[in-house]
């Protein structure tokens, strides 16, 4: 495999997940393709109910497909139970052992394994100062803060060497300081050990910093799967505009009218800016809004709200004020319209 | 490095991987044990006793006859049968209000104003004789009420002896002694059960918001009208819960009648002489019924207010 | 706030009353065990003497019960915990077609009266010409001891049965090696209070044995042929105590184990 160009750590054939049969079954994952090559930081993202944990858990062996196959590493592993696989999960609750010191929870993978006392404590010390913490193996998990308990569930996930680590909201638990620090981290540590990881979330910031790769689900479906910036600028359906930023979505009239093909658009707010000479569109200020770096302006263009993101030293009108609006020809950007 | 999975590594994995394969099958592993012990030797026996209940005995062999006949079932009606099931009934009924009464202010203090280590004074003071010996509680009363014992010279000591004896002299609940006396039998039903009535109607009642006495009392109502209104219709699963215990453990208790009390026979009682010196199992069989077609009603009448969310 | 409200002083008495008529008589018995008269149970004793404790332990006719008594305790206590364990590992799961009904089938032992259980395992015995011996009182006994480790097992399964176990299995572990090094742990305190009330609950009991017993005794039913033909009074006072303490030991140790915990053992019996 290795004189491949590229090798695929996980592969999703047509995989559905059913649960129930007939009319009433709730389709989990339906029919999901997808390759997630070896060495990425691939993104699942997806409003809660959209199937990305159930892709997740299909991954890891805690679900197994009603149709289609999985593939890690092109090797089928739809009939291997998750203790079998060389796949390692970051729970969401992290799911720490209790009853176990830090080093004993880190170690636990290796002790099932079989590896002996001494070397699978030191590998676990070595695991705990990857992840910052040398000094907390003997404490309990109890004893440790949220984000210390998620190190700890990193540590314990990687000491095994997983072909394929897995991350289940992994920043979900942790106040937002902490989670701008550990995105750094995960991104640095995925970097260093060159394991693919695939994370699940439903946070897109989270999702579009982190990950080389997003894909975005919806009720089981995969609706776009690209980079960050081909999700963030070129949204594939209405659903990824609405749920992957603060988009304006354009209905196929408004597209129209504005100079555009009538079909569903979208328009990032940053791309509009303010005009007195031949505007697009013009409008009045409903509402603004200050964020710091820029301005929010919500201006009303015949019945429908367009947003724009005016920068900080830009001349503000007065809110009520008649305003034009343009930004150039290939912002808008054109889109299927299914919600 | 290693491939995508390991193999099975001995029977432990293969086995793991079975049920991993086919849940069902580590649910019926687990399930099949306690459901054919239950199954057999409870609902077993359950069923022998309702079986043997609808043979008869041979009045003049005194062998049991296993045909089927609903004799012995009228024989449960003869006066001094019927006696029998009507006392018992009866005093398993005084027995439950008397608990209620006796149990409500235990468990409304510790579960209302109780804290820290107080809680756990009253969480063991109702625990520790619940689960202690109850030959050793029934006997301790034995002690207690017998004509020579503490209750006598208790009595006596305040000059309370002629009280004493002119409520042993009242008709049907006096006796020779209180240790005697259907009164006797009485104490220590509701001392035995009362245990029983003060936990379920605790959990009851520490389950009622705080918030919603504030709110009946922001809205003006009396104290006495918040229990009444607020209190008590909350607690009430909490203590039909406790009734059905006490209800149930008086209707099948032969052992207190028997050391505390007068010679007239409770159900239980009758249930162990007949299956034993009298050697009439299906009587027996027959009186054992009864306890569980009285609780089976009461189940039903407690299923329909709710009582069971408190268990 | 609650912990400034003050309770009304009537109720506090009844309160603090209720637990007193709770725990008073129990106390009595201490004080009877060393009492002088044998032939009443005299108030206040007219005299105190340690004597019985010798007498009651050379006593022949107490051992072989107490003997039976601590063998099916320890049996019964046994077979529940296997059979108590496995129910509230199947019922922890996921639900399950009949679950409502099993778990009905566990507490029905309990919530009939002993005398039904008693009944129709007599009934049993007779209609199947089973001769009664240690084992018609150990069957008997596990039966109604399952719901008692069930109870104590069925929170704590609970609380495991989320993602740790997954955890486990994710990290290699296969069912059993779950089972050895997580399950267990976890759920060794849980076991051994419902294995020490179950035990007390059945080193005590005496309504159901006294109809699976046939001719042997246990030391309950010693007890209770003593109560209804007394012989020496003090020795059964010693042997009350012997009784008392033998459930109360363990019913502390479950306290401790299961303190502090979501659910403290005993809240149902």
């Amino acid at each position: 495999m290795s004189g491949d160009q590229m090798t695929a750590a996980v592969e999703f054939l047509n995989v559905s997940r059913h649960y129930g049969a007939g009319p009433v079954a709730v389709k989990a994952v339906d029919g999901v393709d997808l390759t997630i090559p070896e060495g990425e930081f691939f993104a699942m993202l997806g409003p809660s109910g959209s199937g990305k944990t159930t892709c997740l858990r299909l991954i890891s062996g805690f679900e197994t497909p009603t149709a289609g196959a999985i593939r890690i590493f092109g090797e089928d592993v739809s009939r291997v139970p998750p203790n079998l696989r060389n796949v390692n999960t970051v729970f969401q609750d992290y799911a720490l052992f209790p009853h176990m010191s830090v080093r004993d929870n880190v170690a636990y993978g290796l002790m099932v394994k079989g590896v002996d006392r001494r070397s699978r404590l030191a590998k676990a010390d070595e695991m705990l100062s990857l992840v910052h913490l040398p000094d907390y193996g003997s404490r309990k998990p109890g004893q440790l803060s949220g984000g210390q308990r998620q190190r700890v569930a990193l540590a314990r996930a990687l000491v095994n060497e997983p072909k394929v680590l897995l991350l289940d909201e992994p920043l979900g638990a942790l106040d937002l300081k902490l989670r701008e620090a550990m995105q750094d981290e995960l991104k640095n540590l995925q970097r260093r050990l060159g394991i693919t990881f695939v994370f699940v979330t439903h946070d897109q910031g989270e999702a579009l910093s982190m990950a080389d790769r997003v894909a975005v689900f919806s009720r089981g479906r995969i609706v776009q799967v690209g980079t960050p910036e081909e999700i963030y600028d070129r949204p594939a359906t209405r659903f990824v505009a609405d749920f992957v930023g603060s988009s304006n979505v354009l209905p196929p009239d408004l597209s129209a009218r504005l100079g555009g093909p009538a079909t569903w658009a979208s328009l990032r707010p940053e791309a509009i800016r303010l005009t007195d000479t031949a505007p697009r569109a013009r409008g009045r200020v409903t509402g603004l809004r200050y964020l710091g770096l820029g301005t929010r302006l919500a201006v009303d263009v015949g019945g429908t709200e367009l947003v724009a993101l005016v920068p900080a030293g830009t001349a503000l009108p007065a809110e009520g004020a008649e305003v034009g609006l343009t930004w150039a020809a290939d912002a808008a950007h054109q889109m299927a319209g299914e919600a | 490095m290693s491939g995508a999975f390991h193999p099975a590594r001995g029977p432990g994995d293969r086995l793991t991987g079975l049920f991993w394969r086919r849940p069902g099958v580590l649910l019926a592993l687990l399930i099949a044990p306690p459901l054919i012990w239950l199954g057999v030797v409870y609902l077993g026996s359950l069923v022998a006793l309702l079986w043997q209940s609808f043979w008869s005995i041979d009045e003049f062999s005194g062998l049991i006859v296993p045909e089927f006949t609903l004799k012995t079932y009228a024989e449960l009606l003869r006066p001094a049968n019927f006696d029998v099931i009507v006392r018992t009934v009866t005093m398993a009924s005084v027995v439950t209000a008397a608990s209620v009464v006796l149990a409500f202010p235990i468990a409304y203090y510790a579960a209302r104003y109780a804290r820290g280590r107080m809680k756990a004074v009253f969480y063991l003071g109702v625990m520790l004789p619940l689960w202690s010996s109850y030959l050793v509680k029934v006997y301790a009363w034995k002690l207690i009420l017998a004509r020579e014992g503490i209750v006598t010279w208790a009595a006596e000591g305040i000059g309370a002896g002629n009280v004493l004896n002119a409520v042993l002299s009242l008709p049907v609940i006096g006796g020779n002694s209180l240790s005697t006396s259907y009164i006797g039998t009485f104490i220590v039903f509701v001392y035995v059960w009362l245990p029983f009535m003060i936990l379920p109607m605790q959990a009851s009642l520490e389950r009622v918001p705080n918030a919603m006495l504030e709110a009946s009392s922001d809205l003006g109502a009396t104290s006495w009208q918040t229990f009444v209104h607020v209190i008590l219709p909350l607690a009430l699963p909490g203590i039909i819960a406790g009734t059905i215990f006490t209800f149930s453990l008086t209707l099948g208790d032969y052992i207190i009648p028997q050391i505390v009390g007068s010679s007239r026979l409770f159900i239980g009682q009758a249930v162990y002489m007949l299956q034993g010196t009298a050697g009439n199992l299906p009587l027996a069989a027959a009186f054992a019924v009864i306890p569980i077609v009285v609780m089976l009603a009461y189940l039903v009448f407690a299923r329909r207010i709710g009582a069971f969310d408190a268990l | 706030m609650p912990s400034e409200r003050r309770a009304p002083l009537a109720l506090k008495l009844a309160a603090l009353g209720g637990l007193l008529f709770l725990h008073g008589p129990i106390l009595l018995i201490f004080l009877y065990a060393f009492t002088t008269e044998e032939r009443s149970y005299q108030f206040p004793p007219p005299g105190l003497t340690l004597k019985w404790f010798a007498v009651a332990w050379n006593r022949p006719d107490i051992w072989p019960p107490l003997i039976l008594s601590l063998k099916v305790a320890a049996i019964s206590t046994a077979l529940a915990l296997v059979l108590g364990t496995l129910c509230a590992a199947a019922m922890s799961r996921a639900r399950f077609f009949g679950r409502d009904s099993i778990s009905l089938l566990v507490i029905l032992p309990i919530a009939l009266p002993g005398i039904i259980t008693g009944m129709s395992l007599r009934s049993a015995f007779a209609m199947m010409d089973i001769p009664f011996s240690t084992w018609t009182i150990v069957l008997g006994h596990a039966t109604f001891c399952i719901v008692i480790v069930y109870n104590n097992a069925v929170a704590r399964f609970r609380r495991l049965s989320g993602s740790i176990l997954e955890a486990s299995a994710d990290l290699g572990a296969n069912g059993f090696q779950t089972f050895r090094h997580v399950i267990l742990p976890n759920l060794g305190s849980a076991l051994l209070a419902g294995g020490m009330l179950a035990f007390a609950l059945s080193f005590d009991e005496v309504i159901v044995t006294t109809f699976t017993a046939g001719q042997q005794s246990t030391l309950p039913i010693w007890m209770l042929n003593e109560l209804v033909r007394p012989r020496q009074r003090p020795v059964t006072n010693v042997v009350a105590i012997v009784v008392f303490a033998a459930t109360v030991v363990p019913i502390l140790i479950a306290y401790v184990l299961t303190r502090g915990g979501s659910e403290t053992a005993g809240a149902g019996k």
